[in-house]
């Protein structure tokens, strides 16, 4: 955390997400109500209705619509935004992909949370996890104020010429939207300066016509595939970069594509994504002070996922818990199969095993993460399991 | 003849009216104008990558949001102190059906957008599907005739009615068969200051299956039959009405087309034609279309 300072408030979490948004300057915002995302975007109204915020703010009908209205502003060169979660995430899946084949730099915050059925207001991240093929850059932030700093980032990264793709900035539901919590809100002059306006070289202008969204055959489509996944890989240095600009404007650093805690030292490293970080810090304190030799590898880049920070970062790892708040039914989850991936072709050689916690809002607790961390000892000596649901109640199945 | 925003070499079939329809709104609407358009036969045939045939701005999204897509464009023009004209160009699939949500939308907010419906009553991109535009008795691929079916059991979907329950400020009907009617309703309606919404008949030779020499013909029949009344409403009322000096029988629209045929070879069938005339007639009545 970032010490006191004269712009540090307390603040919910929406709220200092909302003044990071208005700090972007966004010409055009769209959206549609959805829990637990609505007290972000109820607060940039009220910053337009106030006059704080000079954007367009379009109230539209569907999810589906809120993200397609933003298609034709940034197809115009706006600066783009829009905020949902979970069951709106999954209403907006076709133009998701659609942004991101434009090469639209919309930037969304996905304020993470479960899908139905059954019906789940709390936090997961199902949502965005689900959504990591989409053609979006994601970053997962660890508390408020990564929140309100990583969105200034996204428009950096998202704008810049060399990337031109849209990103979700994805904060966990409640946990960090809903939470009250000191943050350092952005200084709207350095964030001017941080972030200039955007100038896209390519706009719909009838003075210049162009052809936006034609129809592509077989024979050119996957180089348009290609350039976005190009696109991506270069974004693994611009995020980096960005984040280290970030660090001389406003003195906050958080890693750019991962950080770590405890980890150079660590025999057993936890690798995860978001708040329960702050949980996982707490419980390898606990630990480290018993003498056990625990760390942690946040992954704050997951798409583009960033192989070779990980195979650095974790090479000397004994053994690698995963913990993620998402499920890919008939496999395993997203991080940890990616993580494995990533290993594979590399001569690392290190037992991984996975837990989905937290589904629906379940609490992790220290005790939780303890119990994890016992469970990896085990691997060390022999994987008896690759992947498990934490804490399952038996008694109700 | 000045040269058209939408330029030759576009891979739509000889004898389509869709062509001719957005060739038509493009000679009202000139220059100055941002088309967008929803997934159909007018994206596949007129921008092959890395071909276009746009003269115009053009986007395309997807299937169901190109009056979102519109909305956006709208806000960013008028943002940028421009008074630019924003047209969407779609089929009725995306009109009627699919898109039903976000036309709503961009309706009841109020924008400035001109949506035109070039309506030729069924998924033809897909070919030949139902869609809610599909009037009864057509044959389609997903409402054939059959021993024991007079093709689609439903009248057409009332999308003018629609719009205007929205207190969409410009409502038109129009045919691609009287051009100087479908241009002067485009220019009227782009001088609302609000949406408007404009649907156009315009057959479709593979769908509804006629002789390519007849597309123009087919057109004209559909409002001497009144089977498609050519109107216009201003603020909710009726402004204009296109009368017919002489209607024909429905009969000699229905006869040329092969969606019908299966009329004319069962006997059974004579209560349909007898319903699509009371169809007529009933337009004749509610619009006065006959003096």
């Amino acid at each position: 955390m970032s010490e006191k300072t004269a712009n540090m408030k307390v603040v919910e979490g929406s709220y200092a997400v909302a003044h990071a948004v208005m700090c972007c300057r966004p010409d055009v915002i769209s959206a549609y109500p959805i829990t637990p995302q609505t007290h972000i975007v109820e607060n940039l109204s009220q910053m337009v209705a106030d006059g704080e915020l000079d954007s367009e703010f379009l109230t539209v009908d569907s999810e589906f619509s809120a993200l397609s209205v933003l298609i034709g502003s940034s197809a115009c060169g706006a600066r783009s935004y829009s905020s949902t979660t979970s069951q709106g995430l999954a209403l907006m899946y076709e133009v998701l992909y659609n942004v991101s084949g434009m090469r639209l730099p919309i930037v969304m915050n996905v304020a993470n949370r479960a899908l139905g059925a059954p019906l789940n207001i709390w936090n997961d991240q199902q949502d965005s996890v689900g959504a990591r093929d989409v053609g979006w850059l994601q970053i997962y932030v660890e508390d408020v104020q990564e929140a309100v700093d990583a969105t200034l980032q996204a428009y950096k990264i998202a704008e810049d010429a060399e990337i031109r793709t849209p990103i979700m900035v994805c904060m966990d539901g409640f946990i960090l939207t809903h939470v009250y919590e000191p943050v350092e809100l952005l200084d709207k002059e350095k964030a001017r300066e941080f972030l200039p306006a955007y100038q896209p070289a390519d706009i719909l202008d009838p003075a210049h016509p162009k052809t936006f969204g034609a129809f592509a055959d077989p024979s050119t489509y996957t180089e348009f595939r290609y350039q976005q996944f190009e696109a991506q890989l270069k974004a693994l240095d611009k995020i980096e970069k960005v984040a280290r600009e970030f660090e001389e404007t406003f003195g906050r650093y958080y890693g750019g594509l991962i950080d770590s805690y405890q980890a150079e030292d660590a025999e057993i490293v936890i690798v995860t994504l978001g708040s329960v970080i702050g949980t996982i810090k707490d419980a390898i304190d606990a630990m480290r002070s018993e003498g056990k030799k625990v760390g942690l590898v946040k992954v704050r880049s997951y798409r583009p996922f960033p192989v070779q920070a990980l195979r650095k970062a974790l090479k000397d790892a004994s053994v690698i818990a995963v913990i993620e708040k998402d499920v890919a039914i008939g496999s395993e989850a997203g991080l940890v199969t990616d993580l494995k991936a990533a290993f594979y072709n590399s001569n690392i050689r290190i037992p991984i095993i996975g837990f989905t916690a937290g589904l629906g809002g379940r609490d992790i607790t220290v005790k939780d993460i303890r119990k994890i961390v016992d469970k990896a000892e085990t691997a060390r000596k022999g994987i008896e399991f690759e992947f498990e649901f934490l804490n399952l109640r038996m008694e109700i199945l | 003849m000045e040269k058209s925003l939408l330029a030759p070499g576009h891979r739509a079939c000889a004898g389509c009216a869709m062509p001719t329809t957005i060739r038509l709104v493009l000679d009202a609407a000139g220059p100055n104008t941002i088309v967008v358009s929803p997934t159909s036969c007018l994206e596949v045939t007129t921008t092959p990558f890395p071909e276009s045939a746009w003269c115009v701005p053009w986007i395309h999204s997807l299937f169901e949001n190109a009056a979102a897509v519109a909305s956006g464009v709208e806000v960013m023009q008028k943002r940028k102190g421009l008074d630019t004209n924003v047209v969407i160009i779609g089929g009725d699939g995306s009109t009627f059906d699919i898109g039903m949500g976000s036309n709503s939308g961009m309706f009841e907010r109020g924008h400035k957008i001109l949506y035109v419906c070039y309506d030729n009553e069924a998924y033809m991109n897909t070919g030949v599907q139902r869609s809610g535009s599909t009037p009864f008795c057509a044959h389609t691929t997903t409402t054939p005739s059959g021993s024991q079916s007079q093709g689609n059991p439903r009248p057409k979907k009332d999308m003018p009615a629609i719009a205007l329950a929205h207190k969409v400020p410009y409502v038109a009907t129009a045919s691609v068969a009287y051009p100087v009617d479908l241009r002067r309703k485009v220019k009227k309606a782009l001088q609302v200051n609000g949406p408007s919404y404009i649907q156009v008949n315009a057959p479709c030779i593979t769908g509804w299956t006629f002789e390519a020499g007849l597309m123009v013909e087919l057109a004209r029949l559909a409002v001497e039959t009144s089977l498609w009344p050519l109107l216009e409403y201003e603020n909710g009322e009726l402004t204009g009405v296109k009368k017919v000096r002489r209607p024909k029988l429905v009969e000699e629209y229905l006869k040329l087309q092969g969606r019908y045929k299966h009329l004319f070879k069962k006997a059974e069938c004579a209560d349909m034609l007898g319903q699509i005339q009371a169809m007529a007639d009933a337009n004749i009545a509610k619009y006065k279309l006959v003096d």
